[in-house]
């Protein structure tokens, strides 16, 4: 899987497969502070990712 | 898992796009209404940095009100400000919006960036001379609405209650009271968590970039909002509860506030 990380800006590809709060959980990664996009589309925690999807977190946390 | 409302997949809190950003409008809608934010005759100028909250607000008012005006505040942060500023630009020609921008450098003659030099607490300093500036700049508007969000303000509740600074606490709210000399300010996003509002600027394709202000990182607010978040994580009303709580002992609050001016008062007075 592709994974992109926006607030460290950061590219890596892993194996992985399970949903994304378990993708989430793995990162150490508080729900509360990211968007899941796959695909070009947000998804839910529930949404089932696969090792050939590219996922992107998003933070939601910006201004000053 | 499918819409609640519709067979389409869900995006977001189990609602599909369509929905989500029905629900999203209807919420500032409610908000605007019941806190009287806004009146169809009242002029409004919007206050932009560029970011997903101020682009969502003025959209919205935009869309709501009709007539807006975008004004944003060039503190100059180095590499963060400009690409914000391009933001809006682009979000403001896209969308038919007049807009005006104004610097600490023309207004104060020096950027936050080399004012800060060997200082500490950028954010405090930054915070007066942004509101200095909204306020001289909005002069002969109605009202100044700014895109303080759920998460902003359960965040300032908490930050005055942990500082002991109770006599300040009656100022936060959905609307600033009116002064004389200060323009009178709006929080439409009041009741929308920072999540929401970045899957509504997601989902409508403002094309924002989701940055935090380097300046913002350390600071005292960050550390507030990660340990609110880390609660939040397992207690997903927790915000909205900080809020409801907030305006319910609000005018108690106010009410106090006025009793230990009125003594500090009557003391220099003696």
């Amino acid at each position: 899987m592709k994974l992109f990380i926006e607030r460290e800006n950061k590219h890596n590809e892993m194996d992985f497969k399970g949903s994304v709060k378990e993708l989430l959980q793995k990162l150490e990664i508080n729900p509360e502070t990211v968007l899941v996009v796959k695909n070009d589309a947000l998804v839910q925690e529930d949404e089932a990712l696969q090792n050939t999807d590219v996922v992107k977190l998003i933070s939601v946390i910006s201004g000053g | 898992m499918k819409c609640k409302q519709c067979p389409q997949n869900a995006v977001f809190q189990d609602l599909c796009k369509h929905h989500f950003i029905l629900d999203f409008e209807k919420k500032v809608k409610d908000t605007i209404k019941k806190y009287k934010l806004l009146d169809k005759k009242e002029s409004v100028v919007v206050a932009c940095s560029g970011g997903k909250d101020s682009l969502t607000t003025l959209y919205l008012l935009k869309k709501f009100h009709g007539n807006v005006t975008a004004l944003a505040i060039d503190e100059g942060i180095h590499g963060y400000r400009s690409k914000t500023l391009e933001d809006l630009k682009q979000f403001c020609e896209k969308h038919k919006i007049t807009y005006k921008i104004v610097s600490f450098k023309e207004d104060f003659g020096k950027t936050l960036d080399v004012m800060m030099t060997d200082k500490k607490n950028p954010c405090t300093v930054c915070g007066t001379l942004r509101r200095n500036l909204l306020n001289k700049y909005a002069q002969g508007y109605d009202k100044i609405a700014t895109g303080h969000n759920m998460d902003d303000e359960s965040q300032a509740i908490l930050m005055n209650l942990l500082k002991n600074q109770t006599p300040l606490l009656h100022t936060l709210g959905p609307k600033s009271d009116k002064k004389s000399m200060f323009v009178q300010r709006i929080k439409p996003l009041y009741f929308c968590s920072e999540k929401e509002v970045a899957a509504y600027a997601l989902l409508q394709n403002f094309g924002v970039h989701f940055a935090e202000c380097p300046n913002a990182k350390d600071s005292y607010r960050a550390k507030v909002r990660d340990a609110l978040n880390v609660y939040a994580s397992e207690h997903h009303d927790v915000k909205r509860n900080i809020l409801e709580s907030f305006l319910a002992i609000k005018p108690h609050l106010k009410k106090q506030s006025l009793h230990v001016n009125q003594e500090k008062f009557i003391e220099l007075a003696g």
